[in-house]
């Protein structure tokens, strides 16, 4: 994404040398970037929902309901099923804090700071999708560990199991264009959640991440044909225990480039709205 | 006004609607480099919008300004180089440090990092803030909140600075820190356009002062001029002992002619008059009556008592509330 694709605020070079650089936006945007890295460093409480969340839904379904959803009656054999489908319900959760955290900003004046600043008007945005990478990478990496804690292992390899890391990384970064353009459009923080909690449980629930689908009712799994959550935690399986990947990666690399194409010009017309 | 000094800012004919809210209608404004005005209006005025047109962050309907020869919506960019904007929409992020926050501002303004650091901990010092610039901003009390959003606004250095009421909601004390500063920085030379709703605030500070009402601009001058065009003055006798304030009422009264107001609490006695005429004969009369007083003046009236003439409304919250709502959002 180049500053050109937006009415660029600093339509003139800038007289001072280091401004009129094309890339400023770069710098710019790893700095906001850093901003809420920081942020997390200051506030950690404020990581409860990328941290103590997914792994209380970790402890409530393997202990509370693995036994009885595992059809060995045994919670360890339920963990390699669950973990990848959890994975991928924690981190399509966290994405909503990047909307969050965007309408927070507007509402407490820290984007008019930013943008009566002599900076790329596309910079704050990029920084904080760019800052929030960092968040889904810490809820993958905690996670994961705890799983590992309970003796789950990459049983196809470590190289496919970090791609698998990798791609659900990826469709957060996709996906979360959808709550930056709510974040935008929404009055406050709290409908902003209200809304993600709306589309995700149906999302999450409605799909293979906990059990498989095939005991659910009719209109169901005719839904869980249509929800990319589903392809998503197939690709999860598939790369970290082994299994068919092709048809559900394919399916989720084209449901991310359907996430960004509709959804970030959406937000990026919203931000310019805005801004 | 000396026309050698270089303008710095300039608007003309701005004007701003909401729907059917007009929130600035055709606001003119020049203010000369180096000076301080002061706009001055109740909530809803359309103070806040005024300034976030020349912060470059709204685009008038209508009208031109240009800040440093800079036209606010072709060459923002240009001009958001040389302002600095402190208002309560213009915030700092509160869940980061002091410090964090202006080691933030000076590398988005690409500095260097250890330049943005030198630089943060310079206007931390200056500020009197190196110690609470380690802790997040959200502990801060409203004087040192205050103080870090204008070391936000400054960290640029720049040349034109806004400050949307930077007193409201302070206590005496930290209001007089806060004009303390923005003294000194007009003794470095900034440009000040300060907004505010306590006409004794523009009083000690600005320069000249723009009285806003409902989105236009209902009167403006230096300080002294707009008392003036008020009218009426002030007589006020303070008896040096408080038991002869009953017996100064009544020299006053026959002076003057008319019923003075007597402020038991500070024994005071005051009388509007039209003009400095009865100074001598109440002068006289007390010292007839060997009545000695620590005060005697003839007064131009308060700000306060401008504002009410020149805009038919007073200025208290319980006023303004009602009127044009959120207009300056």
């Amino acid at each position: 994404m180049s500053t050109a694709t937006l009415e660029a605020p600093p339509a003139t070079p800038a007289p001072a040398g280091h401004r009129s650089r094309p890339f400023a936006w770069v710098p710019q945007s790893l700095t906001l970037a850093w901003r809420n890295i920081i942020r997390i460093r200051q506030n950690p409480e404020a990581l409860a929902d990328v941290t103590f969340q997914p792994i209380i839904f970790l402890v409530l379904f393997l202990f509370v309901f693995g036994g009885a959803i595992s059809t060995g009656g045994r919670w360890q054999d339920y963990l390699p099923f669950l973990l990848p489908g959890l994975l991928v319900q924690t981190v399509v959760f966290s994405t909503m804090g990047t909307g969050v955290a965007l309408n927070d900003d507007f509402a407490k004046g820290v984007f008019d700071r930013f943008r009566s600043l002599p900076i790329a008007r596309i910079s704050p945005l990029v920084g904080a999708v760019l800052g929030d990478a960092v968040r889904y990478m810490i809820s993958i990496v905690i996670l994961m560990g705890t799983g590992f804690a309970l003796g789950f292992r990459f049983e196809n390899g470590v190289g496919n199991g970090l791609l698998a890391c990798l791609v659900v990384l990826v469709f957060a970064l996709a996906l979360c264009w959808i709550w930056v353009w709510l974040g935008l459009k929404l009055r406050t923080a709290q409908s902003v959640q209200g809304v993600a909690f709306l589309v995700m449980f149906p999302l999450t629930f409605g799909s293979n991440v906990f059990v498989n689908p095939d005991t659910m009712p009719g209109f169901l799994k005719a839904f869980g044909k249509v929800n990319p959550v589903n392809y998503l935690v197939d690709t999860m399986r598939g790369l970290m225990l082994g299994g068919d990947v092709q048809k559900p990666l394919l399916i989720t690399l084209a449901s991310m480039v359907g996430l960004v194409a509709i959804f970030a010009p959406l937000a990026i017309r919203a931000y310019r709205r805005r801004t | 006004m000396s026309t050698t000094n270089q303008v710095a800012i300039e608007a003309v004919g701005l004007v701003k609607k909401y729907g059917s809210t007009t929130a600035l209608d055709r606001v003119d404004l020049s203010v000369p480099t180096g000076t301080v005005l002061g706009v001055l209006g109740p909530n809803g005025a359309g103070k806040t919008t005024a300034v976030r047109i020349l912060g470059t962050l709204l685009r008038p309907d209508a009208g031109h300004a240009t800040v440093g020869g800079y036209d606010v919506v072709r060459e923002a960019g240009r001009v958001r180089e040389i302002i600095g904007l402190t208002g309560q929409y213009a915030s700092v992020d509160e869940d980061m440090s002091g410090r964090r926050n202006l080691i933030m501002i000076g590398r988005l303004q690409g500095m260097s990092r250890p330049a943005a650091r030198a630089r943060a901990d310079e206007l931390l010092e200056r500020f009197e803030l190196t110690e609470a610039g380690l802790r997040i901003a959200k502990t801060y009390s409203g004087g040192m909140r205050r103080r870090l959003d204008l070391a936000a606004s400054l960290v640029g250095s720049p040349s034109i600075l806004y400050l949307d009421e930077p007193t409201t909601g302070l206590d005496p004390h930290a209001r007089n820190g806060v004009w303390e500063t923005i003294r000194n920085l007009v003794l470095d030379g900034t440009t000040v356009l300060l907004t505010t709703q306590y006409l004794e605030e523009a009083d000690a500070l600005a320069d000249s002062i723009m009285v806003i009402d409902k989105g236009r601009v209902v009167a403006a001058g230096r300080p002294a001029e707009l008392k003036a065009q008020a009218g009426k003055q002030s007589l006020d006798v303070r008896p040096a002992e408080p038991g002869h304030l009953e017996r100064v009422a009544a020299i006053v009264a026959e002076s003057v002619g008319v019923r003075p107001s007597v402020d038991v609490v500070n024994a005071l006695v005051s009388v509007p008059v039209s003009d400095g005429s009865s100074l001598p004969v109440v002068v006289r009369r007390l010292d007839e009556a060997g009545i000695a007083v620590t005060e005697l003046a003839l007064r131009l009236p308060s700000l306060d008592e401008v504002f009410l003439a020149l805009t038919g409304h007073a200025t208290e919250a319980a006023d303004s509330t009602a009127v044009l709502e959120g207009a300056g959002r």
